[in-house]
């Protein structure tokens, strides 16, 4: 038998590099790319790269051998190369301008079907469902361009279609699970088929003309080729799953028969299916609310109550309640407030939108509706306003929708400065920084604990600076009855206000944490032992009587980490760079999350500092013009 | 001009008279014209057959015309046809020539002006009544405009012609008399020739001969005008025949845009335009059928067509959720990891403390060229309102780096280790279950001037011995720290070693390349006499040492005055003393001499003064040695490895394989199956003896070179000092089951020790009984833990 020579098996044999696959291929690297992208073919990384590239070191493109092979059958291989032929042909005839000819094979150019590819990559619906994030953030970016050299005006529509249309399956079915408003742009995270899928959608006016070195667009619409095929399946299926007709329909009472309409029938359908705001055609008759989970519970409930089963009867409820999250309640769109993902959600948890006509088709009702519940602005002021409705920002539907349940709209009226926006798509038990924030959202008890721990607080500087300001006390008595008479006789004149207890919810959410200040008194204490040590010695001749032991938690603390860092030291030698970098890693993350801390902390002194100083100018200021008022008076 | 007509008439007179009977119905208007025509039409009836001629002719006219513009130019014309053979040959073509001319004259004349005249100009021509009436008519008349164009007449068969031989070349008739045949079939005679004199009499005489041409039909002569001079002129120079014709006229936009009500042409429309073609309703006819029968489409039905067939069609791909068919796959999928989800640092509104203070937004501009350093790939902002917040500029870079990573980069499958760091730290017994243990320092020795090397315990433990560089030995009350004697020596104390046996009391002192033995004096009195006794004189041996001992070592006793120190016994080696050490029951000790080549190892005996050299041949440079507790076994370590080697049978049984660089120090446990060995390069080794040659395990626990090991003699504790300044005590427990392995846990860093000079701790020592454990640094200090 021939002795085998080195690298005629093993790992040699199974990789093969780019170069290598193109002449295996015959094809050129822009139709290579081409094929890779759509079939989904991907490099690999080998586990000696040395033994894979036959000896050489360099960082080569390895692909596997058998995927290559694979490729080799793929029938769009040949699609690709008549591509060649097409260009070559219909060139020719262009130059000689036999224009008949010409007009004959455009009607026969080679059309690429990737129906089979879908299925390859796919095999099962599931699958197509995991992949969908990258779909859908690319799609939802191209539904935006305009018509580019590389993208023309067609991919962009169907981009925009197939999003829209995957948009209603979302407000259909009412998957929608979170929502997050980034610099970047809307995030969303729906749950269809126990697949949470995740997807961008940039904010207004994405495309920005980009250098052929920062982004080439071909390599994306190739991408996007791929991906709205996709994505029309899924959508096909999807709205199967629902009893909606696929290319998304209205019922005939929907839309009333009026001129206009009929004119352009497929535009103002279109238009109207873009805004989102109706019901779609169901192929079956019966239209009830879906009875699913129910089902769930009971056949949880059976079950008994492990913990886990404790867990999904509590997720299986929050769920339920949040698809009604907005039942009952009418919002309307003003002109400053993006729309699309504000319909999106609203109409997603059962709520009622409508906006100015004026803004986009598809309103229902105008701004001076009565039963308009919330109306969602983004100006500092408006002119007229409603008494019957909130005036809030659009961060209340987001945090509302995170949240699980309405909020108190007072933080979001018009015009007010927002608490900060969180993210939802954090762990809320992880072992990083926590803002203060979040943590009262998990634990609302801590919101009151604190406001009562700072209402004391404000009470005892009170105190101090009453002592401060006793003389002047007599003077602001008289002031502040004055000033009391008169606001009552406003108050008479014009009737209740409210929201007039916005500074004290503030005032509540900075001073939340001071006991983390607290914590680092560790150098008191040692402070403290010193100045005992010297007392014990000065009163050493006496007889004293016994002292209990204090323990010194530094050093007993320093004892331990010495323990510590000694057993870390018997590491197994071969787990030690390992353990090192772990090790490194927790490090890092916890000087960041000191240092937030840090920032944190600094921040909410500089706060309080400001609001005590902006306090007492206040005080000042009314002690003045009470002075001025009683000579006034005097005179 | 009256005169030159006057000419004519008389050279043409036979003729005219003829041409007056045959057109005398015509008015004289009209007979003018049709005069011209007939002298004109027979030269374009020959342009057929003479073009040729005349192109070959009209080089000579050519200079004859440019010449003839001065009187003087007559004679340049004769020279230019002198040279030709016969005169009178010469004189034909020239009228010829000329007639020709004329020909041509009226020919392109009447091309020009074909649409308003197509009488042409010959009028000039006329042999008759032409007269001065004729000449002004040679101008051409601008057509009457309110008569039809084509009035007089439109064909050239109604011109007058007089000769009826037809279109044949005229040279058929050179040999007749007759030229041809009139319209009375009579022969038309030549008129007469005269010889070449008369010929050049007339030239001479008339001096309008230059001017007159001959008619070849009817071989009259014919007299140009000026008119038709002017006219040749013209013509030759290229210019247009009529000066009256203006070039540059006002253009006229007849055709224009705007909608005339009478239309341009007067022609008449044609029947086809009033009748429905026949063959264009049976094609409509056919189409009207094909659409009906739905064979052919319309241009927007066809439109329509494909753009619905551009469109992808979707229908149901997946029959079922999770039903999978079998198709072939690319091998092994691995599925691209997702982006990982925002934190609340991309909130368009987030918590203060995640935005960018002074120092991080340096940092952030710092790594502007590398972008991968930064600590987010984005800088947090906050934005008052939604209102506010722009499209993220590298939205677009971000996705195509994500469509560069799915097709791009190369994707394997690994394992992630998800774990926690405490995870890989060994699960040992918490140090507190296994004490006693020192843990602080409870006594510090001071005396000592300069760095201690070595310290040595009393076996019953209560004295200690310390050898420093300050050439002085002390030796220490344990309990109070007191120094009870110092023994000053002559070198640098390298080491010293109290011996093991309780009945004695001996501190051997490698001082320089002595070795002292020392009765300290200390202790027990009795046993202070017996050791005194004892070293006192040399036993009395027959032995004769061997040369190569001789030379390297001297026994002898000590001298007077440091039998007052104390000591007893000096044994001289050849070269310094690195280090000493005791055999259990005290009687033999080693030293080791780094620099003594192959007699660098040396074993004493105190009983019988006796010295041997176990090797004959260098191995390496010894390090230390060590006796075995129990065995007659002999460690020696070289810089590398250790050697065990059996004293009795005098074979080396093990070499042990440190793969450390350099090895400073061992100690055997007291059970002897055991060894620590340290090395300067930070290491501590655990050997199993009766398991391999390969260390049972390494422990880095000091962060600088290991410079001493010791194991407790009765607890399962061990303690190591380095230059990091920390003593470490370990739990180093062997267990009787030799299945189970040893098990060694860190227990207690002790770091009180000052550095100096890059040295912390130099040796260190446990206490026979106590866990207590005696260290000297570089500092001048033993420090005493419990």
């Amino acid at each position: 038998m021939r002795r085998p020579k080195k690298y005629e098996s093993g790992e040699a044999t199974q990789y093969i590099s780019r170069r290598a696959a193109l002449r295996k291929l015959q094809l050129s690297l822009n139709d290579f790319r081409r094929l890779c992208i759509l079939k989904g073919v991907y490099p690999r990384e080998p586990k000696h790269r040395r033994r894979a590239q036959k000896g050489s070191s360099e960082i080569k493109i390895l692909y596997h051998t058998k995927d290559i092979r694979f490729l080799l059958h793929e029938p769009i291989v040949w699609t690709l190369r008549d591509y060649k032929i097409f260009a070559k042909k219909s060139g020719r005839d262009r130059a000689i301008k036999d224009f008949r000819n010409l007009k004959r094979r455009l009607a026969l150019f080679p059309e690429i079907k990737l129906d089979h590819i879908v299925k390859e990559r796919y095999p099962t619906f599931i699958d197509a469902l995991k992949d969908l994030d990258d779909c859908l953030t690319l799609l939802f970016l191209f539904s935006t361009f305009p018509s580019l050299h590389l993208i023309p005006r067609e991919q962009s529509n169907l981009c925009r279609r197939l999003t829209i249309e995957f948009l209603h399956y979302v407000i259909a079915s009412k998957s929608l699970r979170k929502v997050f408003i980034s610099i970047k742009g809307y995030y969303f995270q729906a749950e269809i088929k126990g697949q949470k899928i995740n997807w961008i959608v940039p904010h207004y006016y994405p495309f920005k003309p980009q250098s052929r070195q920062e982004v080439d667009f071909k390599v994306m619409s190739i991408f996007v080729e791929f991906y709205t095929i996709m994505l029309g399946f899924t959508n096909f299926r999807l709205y199967h799953g629902l009893n909606l007709a696929y290319p998304p329909q209205f019922p005939s009472g929907v839309l009333q028969d009026n001129d206009e309409t009929l004119k352009d029938e497929s535009s103002f359908v279109s238009e109207r299916i873009a805004a989102l705001n109706f019901e779609l055609l169901r192929t079956d008759k019966l239209q009830e609310d879906e009875e699913e989970p129910d089902i769930d519970m009971e056949l949880l409930e059976q079950d008994g109550d492990s913990k886990r089963i404790i867990k999904m009867k509590q997720d299986a409820q929050e769920i339920t309640r949040l698809r009604t999250l907005f039942k009952g309640l009418k919002f309307f769109i003003n002109r400053e407030v993006p729309r699309e993902p504000l319909v999106i959600i609203i109409r997603s948890f059962g709520g009622k939108v409508s906006w100015d006509s004026t803004v986009f088709s598809g309103s229902t009702y105008d701004e001076g509706d009565e039963s308009i519940t919330h109306q969602i602005v983004d100006r500092p002021s408006l002119a007229t306003q409603y008494i019957s409705r909130d005036y809030i920002q659009p961060q209340w539907i987001f945090d509302c929708v995170n949240q699980r349940q309405l909020l108190p709209t007072n933080q979001y009226f018009i015009g007010e400065k927002l608490p900060p926006h969180l993210s939802p798509f954090v762990d809320a038990k992880r072992d990083t920084y926590i803002p203060p924030e979040e943590r009262a959202l998990h634990d609302p008890s801590l919101i009151e604990t604190h406001a009562q721990s700072d209402d004391e607080s404000e009470e005892e500087t009170a105190a101090q600076e009453e002592e401060e300001d006793a003389v002047e006390q007599e003077l602001l008595d008289a002031q502040l009855q004055r000033a009391y008479q008169e606001e009552t006789a406003e108050y008479k004149k014009y009737g209740g206000a409210d929201g007039v207890n916005e500074d004290e919810e503030d005032s509540d959410d900075e001073q939340l944490y001071e006991d983390e200040d607290e914590s680092d008194d560790d150098e008191e204490e040692e402070l403290d032992e010193k100045a005992q040590r010297l007392l014990e010695e000065k009163q050493k001749m006496s007889v004293q009587s016994g002292k209990v032991h204090k323990v010194n938690k530094r050093q007993v603390h320093k004892a331990e980490v010495d323990e510590h860092r000694l057993q870390a030291r018997m590491v197994k030698p071969r787990h030690r760079n390992l353990f090192r970098k772990l090790i490194r890693e927790k490090q890092s993350k916890e000087k960041e999350e000191w240092l937030l801390r840090k920032k944190r902390r600094n921040i909410d002194t500089d706060a309080k500092e400001q609001k005590k100083t902006a306090k007492r100018d206040a005080r000042k200021a009314a002690a003045a013009a009470a002075a001025a008022a009683a000579q006034l008076g005097a005179k | 001009m009256a005169k030159k007509s006057a000419i004519k008439r008389k050279v043409k007179a036979p003729e005219s008279i003829n041409e007056q009977a045959s057109v005398s119905e015509q008015s004289e208007n009209e007979e003018d014209e049709d005069l011209l025509q007939a002298v004109k039409d027979p030269g374009e009836d020959t342009t057929d057959d003479e073009g040729i001629d005349q192109e070959y002719q009209s080089d000579t006219s050519d200079d004859l015309l440019f010449e003839s513009d001065e009187e003087g130019n007559y004679l340049g014309r004769k020279e230019a046809s002198s040279g030709e053979d016969e005169q009178g040959e010469e004189d034909d073509n020239d009228d010829e020539e000329e007639e020709d001319e004329d020909e041509e004259e009226s020919g392109s004349s009447d091309d020009d002006a074909k649409d308003d005249q197509p009488s042409g100009s010959k009028a000039t021509l006329s042999k008759t009544t032409g007269d001065s009436s004729n000449i002004a008519v040679a101008i051409p008349p601008r057509r009457d405009p309110s008569k039809p164009e084509y009035e007089n007449s439109d064909t050239s068969d109604e011109e007058d012609i007089r000769n009826t031989v037809g279109n044949i070349p005229m040279h058929w008739y050179d040999e007749y008399k007759h030229i041809g045949y009139d319209w009375d079939a009579k022969k038309i005679i030549k008129p007469p020739k005269g010889d070449q004199i008369d010929d050049f009499l007339r030239k001479i005489e008339d001096p309008d001969f230059w001017r007159t041409v001959k008619d070849p039909q009817t071989g009259q002569e014919v007299l140009l005008t000026d008119e038709d001079i002017a006219l040749i002129k013209r013509v030759n120079s290229a210019r247009i025949p009529n000066p009256e014709h203006n070039e540059y006229e006002p253009w006229i936009e007849w055709f224009s845009s705007q909608v005339e009500k009478m239309p341009i042409k007067n022609v008449p429309d044609h029947k086809r335009s009033f009748l429905p073609s026949v063959s264009e309703k049976k094609k409509v006819s056919r189409m009207v059928h094909a659409l009906k029968m739905g064979w052919m489409k319309t241009t927007e039905e066809v439109e329509r067509d494909k753009q619905q067939k551009r469109g992808p069609k979707f229908y149901m791909l997946w029959e079922t959720d999770t039903g999978r068919e079998h198709i072939r796959r690319i091998h092994d999928p691995v599925s691209a990891p997702k982006r990982d989800l925002p934190g609340h640092a991309e909130s368009y509104n987030p918590p203060p403390e995640y935005l960018f203070d002074a120092k991080e937004m340096k940092e952030w501009l710092k790594y502007k060229d590398e972008p991968h350093k930064r600590k987010l790939h984005f800088m947090p902002q906050k934005f008052k309102s939604l209102r506010e917040v722009p499209a993220y500029s590298r939205f677009l870079r971000e996705r195509f780096l994500r469509c560069l990573d799915l097709y791009l980069c190369p994707r394997a499958k690994r394992v992630k280790l998800n774990i926690d760091a405490e995870y890989l730290i060994p699960k040992l017994p918490s140090p507190r279950d296994l004490q006693p243990f020192p843990t602080v320092e409870s006594l510090v020795y001071r005396g000592h001037t300069d760095l201690v090397r070595s310290v040595s315990v009393e076996p019953k433990g209560e004295y200690i011995v310390s050898g420093s560089d300050d050439k002085t030995v002390k030796i220490w009350e344990i309990a109070t720290g007191r120094c009870i004697r110092t023994i000053e020596t002559n070198d640098v104390v390298r080491c010293v070693a109290w011996c093991p046996n309780a009945k004695l009391s001996i501190i051997a002192v490698a001082t320089g390349t002595r070795l002292l033995l020392i009765n300290p004096k200390v202790g027990d009195k009795l046993l202070v006499k017996k050791t005194d006794d004892l070293l006192a004189e040399a036993p009395s041996s027959d032995v004769i040492e061997s040369e190569r001992i001789k030379t390297a070592v001297q026994w002898s006793n000590a001298e007077p005055e440091e039998q007052e120190k104390g000591v007893r016994v000096v044994i001289t080696h050849f070269k310094p003393i690195r280090q000493v050490t005791w055999h259990g029951r005290g009687d033999y000790l080693a030293t080791v001499m780094p620099e003594g080549a192959n007699r660098s190892a040396l074993i004493h005996q105190l009983s019988k003064r006796r010295s041997q050299i176990p090797f004959s041949k260098s191995k390496g440079l010894i390090q230390c040695v060590l006796f075995h507790p129990v065995k007659p076994c002999f460690f020696v370590a070289t810089q590398h490895n250790i050697r065990i080697y059996d004293l009795v049978k005098q074979e080396l049984i093990k070499k042990l394989l440190t793969n450390s660089k350099w090895i400073s120090g061992m100690s055997i446990h007291p059970k002897g199956d055991n060894l620590l060995v340290s090395t300067y390069d930070k290491k501590m080794l655990w050997f199993d003896l009766d398991l391999s040659t390969k260390p049972y395990q390494t422990m880095r626990l000091h962060r600088n070179a290991v410079r001493s090991i010791a194991f407790h003699l009765r607890y399962p504790l061990f303690a190591s000092g380095s230059d990091d300044q920390a003593v470490i005590v370990s739990h180093g427990m062997v267990y009787n089951d030799l299945l189970q392995n040893p098990l060694i846990v860190p227990l207690k860093k002790l770091q009180t020790h000052e550095k100096r000079d890059e040295f912390g701790v130099l040796d260190v020592n446990w206490h026979p009984v106590q866990p207590w454990i005696f260290s000297t640094g570089a500092d001048c200090t033993i420090r005493l833990y419990t």
